[in-house]
């Protein structure tokens, strides 16, 4: 080994800084994060195992016990449910970020991305960014199963796309509460679960499975005003699916905009941090 | 002028833990401090603070010539960070690593992908290069982390305990990488456990306990500030070792110690080897049959536990502990 080294020079070239630094840092953690999904299979495969497994249970054990719009016929409840079956599966993104952020913390890579003259939020955007390209393959993988189980867009592509359009972006605003949770803990493995336990309450209490009509005032009252719930009404109403149930509560009413302005603040306000966060982050 | 590595004051509490209690550093441009202490002495926080990673609660610190408060994003481009664990991504190729490095240090994706082919040929990684860094060895995954540190060539260079858990042959390997970045101009802020790395790269030691710097100088003023040399006998037969001492008392500049069932005795001189020959020709005119005879100098290890008394606290634990068991 000769001459490994250079003289020492200041050969670091000036910041771009501003939104273009920031952009194309975020690009390049992005681009790693993918390259390692790649090579992590198994990871993408579980992430489709569980909504896969969701729709047929849900479908063939529920599906004729569960009355929507006052019908008990099974094709009716598919159809009801894969708005909440999407939904729920976006947010699930969560753990994957958390558990992708505690292990970088964990394994020393986030201070070396600390101690590089990147943007700040770049390592958390490139991942959660990273994410979003993996949600939308799950999204993907899902439509198809749904359609094979009797699931129907009714309203045409273009509102169809729109409901993918909002269920992306709720995934988008559910990974940067992820990336917080995973600069939060000390262990991969603690991300993981604490990423997903308070997931539950959150899917299910909520229109996303059952109507919310026969719940308690109470308990339709938190569903009905739930982030996640807007967003299941939305994709009900724009795929054209049974089961959105009329209400007096303004997010079920304005589904749509209830579900843009409930993701972007979650963006807004995880976003704002997780980055403050990581500005302090400790291995 | 202050040199290319300065610090004054460094403090940083955790909770009850004062892990910096009053740190002052400088290292002139050029040369390689060694950062020598136990676990948990704050080598890796003085580390942590001086790359930007970590506030001190108080004190101020400079990087070449850039206050690491004020310009944090300054001083990372002028610094390379080669970690106790090898902050490579495991499942990215060493290539990527170090292309991905390259990047987020602001190079255009052509210059890094460039520089990291020349930096694997450097490093004996070319023919790994395209293989994920998880299927490298110890010693090859921490090449690679040294190289991404020196992606940019940076005048400033902070290594954080990089030969620990290496096997002798890698840690010599990367020794000689470390001393032609020295002899190249860098100025170099490495923390280690062992003495013997301090004693072959460091110009200056900082032997670090409790958040504090308790001594400094070179190696050889830490070794003579520690007492001197010393000679040691040992002899051939149990009888012989009254008249050895008697010897010895003569020679010697304190006590002599001897050590009954080894029949060694031990006495601190002054006059190197002149005075071993004589000891020499004393003990052979009184008939004084000897297996073996040295001058011992004090090690960095004698140093470290005259400094910090701390190799005999662990020692005492430890028994205490086997006591318990028992």
């Amino acid at each position: 080994m000769t001459a490994v080294v250079d003289t020492p020079r200041l050969t670091a070239p000036q910041p771009r800084g501003g939104v273009v630094q920031s952009v194309g840092d975020s690009l390049v953690v992005a681009k790693r994060n993918l390259i390692r999904m790649m090579r992590i299979p198994e990871m993408i495969i579980f992430g489709l195992i569980q909504p896969i497994m969701f729709v047929v249970l849900f479908s063939y054990v529920f599906g004729g016990s569960v009355s929507i719009g006052g019908s008990l016929d099974p094709k009716g409840y598919r159809e009801f449910l894969m708005a909440g079956i999407f939904a729920q599966t976006v947010t699930f993104a969560t753990a994957g970020a958390g558990a992708g952020i505690a292990d970088d913390m964990h394994k020393g890579l986030i201070d070396r991305f600390r101690s590089l003259p990147m943007a700040r939020g770049a390592v958390l955007t490139g991942r959660t960014l990273a994410d979003l390209v993996q949600t939308a393959l799950t999204v993907v993988v899902l439509a198809i199963v749904g359609l094979l189980v009797g699931w129907r867009v009714h309203h045409g592509i273009p509102k169809a796309l729109g409901a993918f359009a909002l269920l992306l972006l709720l995934g988008y605003a559910f990974s940067w509460i992820g990336a917080l949770i995973g600069l939060s803990v000390r262990t991969p493995e603690a991300a993981t679960s604490g990423g997903l336990i308070w997931l539950f309450p959150v899917t299910f209490v909520s229109n996303a499975f059952v109507a919310t009509s026969g719940m308690t005032p109470w308990l339709r009252h938190v569903a009905e005003w739930n982030p996640f719930s807007a967003t299941v009404q939305a994709c009900r109403d724009l795929f054209g699916n049974p089961g959105v149930v009329p209400s007096n509560a303004w997010p079920m009413q304005h589904p749509v905009i209830a579900s843009l302005i409930w993701s972007l603040v979650i963006i807004v306000v995880f976003r704002t941090l997780a980055v403050r966060k990581y500005r302090s982050a400790t291995a | 002028m202050p040199g290319a590595i300065y610090a004054e004051g460094l403090v940083k509490t955790f909770g009850d833990v004062k892990a910096l209690d009053g740190v002052d550093l400088d290292v002139p441009e050029g040369t390689v401090l060694g950062l020598l202490g136990p676990n948990g002495a704050g080598k890796t926080t003085t580390v942590r603070v001086l790359t930007t990673l970590l506030q001190p609660d108080s004190g101020r610190a400079t990087v070449a010539g850039i206050d690491v408060l004020k310009h944090p994003n300054e001083v990372r481009r002028a610094i390379g960070l080669s970690g106790q664990f090898a902050a490579v991504d495991e499942y990215l190729t060493g290539r990527e690593n170090l292309q991905m490095v390259g990047q987020l240090y602001q190079m255009k994706a052509k210059e890094a992908k460039a520089r990291a082919g020349e930096l694997l040929d450097k490093f004996n990684l070319a023919d790994a290069a395209d293989r994920p860094a998880k299927t490298y060895s110890g010693g090859m995954r921490r090449r690679l982390d040294l190289a991404a540190a020196l992606v940019v060539s940076p005048p400033v260079m902070f290594m954080d305990e990089p030969t620990t858990g290496l096997d002798p042959r890698n840690r010599q390997q990367l020794w000689e990488v470390i001393q032609e970045l020295v002899a190249g101009g860098t100025t170099l802020l490495l923390t280690t456990q062992y003495l013997e790395e301090a004693d072959h790269l460091a110009h200056d030691i900082c032997v670090v306990d409790h958040g504090r710097v308790i001594e400094r100088g070179t190696a050889d003023q830490l070794k003579a500030r520690t007492g001197g040399e010393r000679v040691e006998v040992v002899v051939h037969q149990h009888e012989e070792i009254e008249p050895a001492r008697a010897v010895l008392a003569g020679f010697g500049k304190g006590e002599v110690a001897v050590a009954e069932h080894t029949r060694k005795l031990t006495v601190p001189v002054t006059g190197g080897a002149k005075l071993l020959a004589e000891v020499i020709r004393e003990l052979d005119n009184r008939g004084v049959e000897i297996d073996d005879i040295g001058l011992r100098r004090p090690t960095l290890d004698d140093v470290f536990i005259s400094l910090t008394g701390h190799v005999a606290e662990q020692k005492e634990e430890e028994e205490a502990e086997k006591e318990e068991a028992k």
